[in-house]
């Protein structure tokens, strides 16, 4: 079989793509000129971008519709906590935490993945419910009380903010990159297959299982570290946050409100969940309910989301990856 | 033990009639309501707020949240769920976790977070019991709410085998394309399916709000339970939803002997050892059968083609 060749990029995308290098380049300097607030805000935007490019590898290219990715933000932040409780370099140790979340994905995937779409959808959920609730026996984290990452604390906080900020942008190129990669080759294309058809897939010969089971490793490691990152910036580990469902539920929403399947929705989607935090945040519940109140409304009548508008037109999807493959 | 051993059973019937509605979605609408837990507490905060706002009996307060239950999954199912099942089978989870996430916090926004109950109003009933031989108390509430549950799950049954609706419905779930050329009409059944269901959820809250307390936010974990008992007892049978109900409901009061952490975990374990055995089963099967498959592990093919 010939490998599958990738078109050029049109100019568009690559004028886009140059934009997107400025922008990360005006975003690594940005700390020695904003405030500790902006800075602050942008870490948590980053972890967003972060659980939406995630999520949506996870259900929008390989169709593994999960509610439960919460069980690895949970684990990457216990993770963390047990590491640094051990002495160990918090900084270095965020990365670590992020990788021992994988392998508990690994192992689990041998289970998880033999389900169908609902059946996967709550198992993954009752799995986090399950690990929190044994992340709970464990003395250091005192139940409900939860504990917090005092070792942090040694450092300046300005530097720490820094370095934080540092990290999360790192983290959230490299993700967002490689994701790129990853779908421009042949387990892009594999996963998109089982996704639309898993029995024709399975047909054609794609182990499908393989491509599922690197493709919710690969999730799971992305949100471990977002998760470990957000730990970072928060201190305060409580389990029943940080394996809180709310966090599927944002992923899905951002999404499904860029565009699922689509690999700029994401994006879009975390900007525009941001933008509504910022700006009616502080209605406090009614806020969220107009979040999943939207949620319904995209999903009935704007599956495909912001990128979903812009085909409806007629016009190209920046960065498709729709029709660059030539098989 | 055996005290332990009796409330389990008993709380059964409430995780029976909370999955029941969730299985007949899921078996006559073909998909999983991730709402259905907030739609039980729903359930729950209307009939306290008619009773606590309004200041009706709480029978009454009981009718009129079942009847409005219904008529709201007849508009849900309408409005809402028929559009998202057009979509594949994406859709209706975005759509029924966007409601959850909607329901809760709108609840929360109108109701407070208060955790509440209907046991001040029910009278001595919340804490009357019975002595058994032995000196075993059984609660009257927990053994109404179980024979309730009995007599609901058993005339839905009998709705089901015995009725037109029921046939119609059972029609719908094995082959709607069919069941329409037939001459029944997928939708009304489904709509009627649906109220049904939300009817049942409305009931599993109201009986939560009788035993224990309620909060905007029960609803998760009444989804989660609903569905650990529908796998246990196997989808598609109402016998095998109060098998798994009663499963469910013994294993949390058998945990809750250790400590309340264990009750919910034990719960969840369960689960997922059964769902494990029944996927392993599946996937022998595919392969043969257990001994087949172990023998494809332990024998390596034989390259040569020659038969073995």
């Amino acid at each position: 079989m010939t490998p599958a060749q990738v078109l050029p990029m049109n100019t568009k995308d690559r004028r886009l793509v140059g934009l997107a290098c400025l922008a990360v380049l005006g975003l690594a300097t940005l700390p020695w000129l904003g405030s500790a607030l902006i800075v602050d805000k942008l870490i948590y935007l980053f972890i967003l971008v972060m659980f939406a490019v995630m999520w949506n590898l996870l259900a929008g290219y390989a169709g593994l519709v999960s509610v439960g990715q919460q069980a690895f933000i949970g684990l990457g932040g216990y993770a963390l906590i047990r590491l640094v409780d051990a002495g160990l370099p918090p900084f270095v140790m965020i990365f670590v935490a992020a990788i021992g979340a994988g392998a508990v994905a690994w192992l689990l995937s041998w289970f998880v993945l033999r389900m169908k779409a609902g059946e996967f959808a709550i198992a993954t959920w009752v799995i986090a419910e399950t690990i929190r609730s044994l992340v709970m026996f464990d003395p250091i984290v005192q139940g409900e009380t939860g504990t917090s990452l005092l070792a942090l604390n040694a450092y300046d906080p300005d530097l720490r903010r820094l370095v934080l900020y540092l990290l999360a942008l790192a983290s959230m190129v490299v993700m967002v990159w490689g994701t790129w990669v990853l779908l421009q080759r042949r387990i892009g294309a594999e996963s998109q297959a089982i996704r639309d058809d898993e029995d024709a897939a399975a047909s054609v010969g794609i182990s499908t299982f393989r491509v599922k089971q690197r493709i919710y490793v690969i999730a799971a490691i992305g949100c471990a570290l977002a998760g470990a990152l957000w730990l970072a910036s928060a201190i305060t580990f409580q389990p029943r946050t940080s394996f809180g469902v709310q966090w599927s539920v944002f992923m899905l929403f951002m999404v499904l409100v860029g565009g699922i399947g689509t690999f700029i929705g994401p994006i879009l989607g975390a900007l525009v969940f941001f933008g509504l935090q910022e700006l009616f945040g502080d209605f406090g519940a009614w806020y969220l309910a107009g979040v999943g109140g939207l949620a319904i409304f995209f999903a009935l009548y704007l599956p495909n989301g912001i990128v979903g508008l812009w085909l409806d037109r007629g016009k190209d999807e920046p960065l498709s990856l729709r029709k660059r493959l030539r098989m | 033990m055996l005290d332990s051993l009796i409330q389990g059973i008993l709380l059964g019937g409430y995780y029976a009639v909370l999955a029941a509605g969730l299985s007949l979605m899921f078996g006559v609408v073909r998909f999983i309501n991730l709402a259905h837990g907030d739609m039980a507490v729903l359930g729950a905060l209307s009939a306290l707020w008619l009773v606590q706002s309004l200041g009706l009996g709480v029978p009454l307060a009981i009718v009129i949240t079942l009847l409005g239950m219904a008529a709201l999954g007849w508009l849900m199912q309408r409005f809402i769920f028929e559009r998202a099942l057009a979509g594949g089978f994406l859709v209706p989870i975005l759509t029924t976790i966007g409601l959850g996430a909607a329901l809760q916090n709108g609840m929360f926004a109108v109701f407070g977070s208060n955790t509440k109950s209907l046991g001040a109003h029910i009278g001595s009933l919340s804490w009357a019991s019975w002595q058994l031989p032995g000196g075993i108390y059984v609660g009257q509430l927990p053994v109404y709410m179980f024979v309730t549950a009995v007599l609901v799950l058993g005339a839905l049954h009998l709705t089901l085998t015995r009725t037109a609706f029921g046939r119609a419905l059972r029609a719908t779930s094995s082959d709607a394309e069919a069941a329409s050329l037939c001459g029944v009409d997928p939708r009304r059944v489904q709509r009627g399916a649906a109220a049904i269901a939300v009817a049942l959820a409305g009931l599993a809250g109201i009986f939560l709000a009788m035993r224990a307390q309620v909060t905007p936010f029960s609803g998760p974990m009444m989804l989660i339970f609903a569905f650990e008992a529908v796998v246990i007892g196997g989808i598609g049978s109402l016998r095998g939803t109060l098998i798994g109900g009663i499963i469910l409901g013994v294993v949390q009061s058998l945990g809750a002997l250790l400590s309340p952490q264990i009750s919910i975990l034990a719960g969840h374990l369960v689960f997922l050892a059964v769902l494990g055995w029944r996927l392993s089963q599946l996937a022998a099967a595919e392969r043969g059968g257990w001994r087949l498959a172990l023998r494809a592990l332990t024998h390596k093919p034989d390259v040569t083609g020659r038969k073995a």
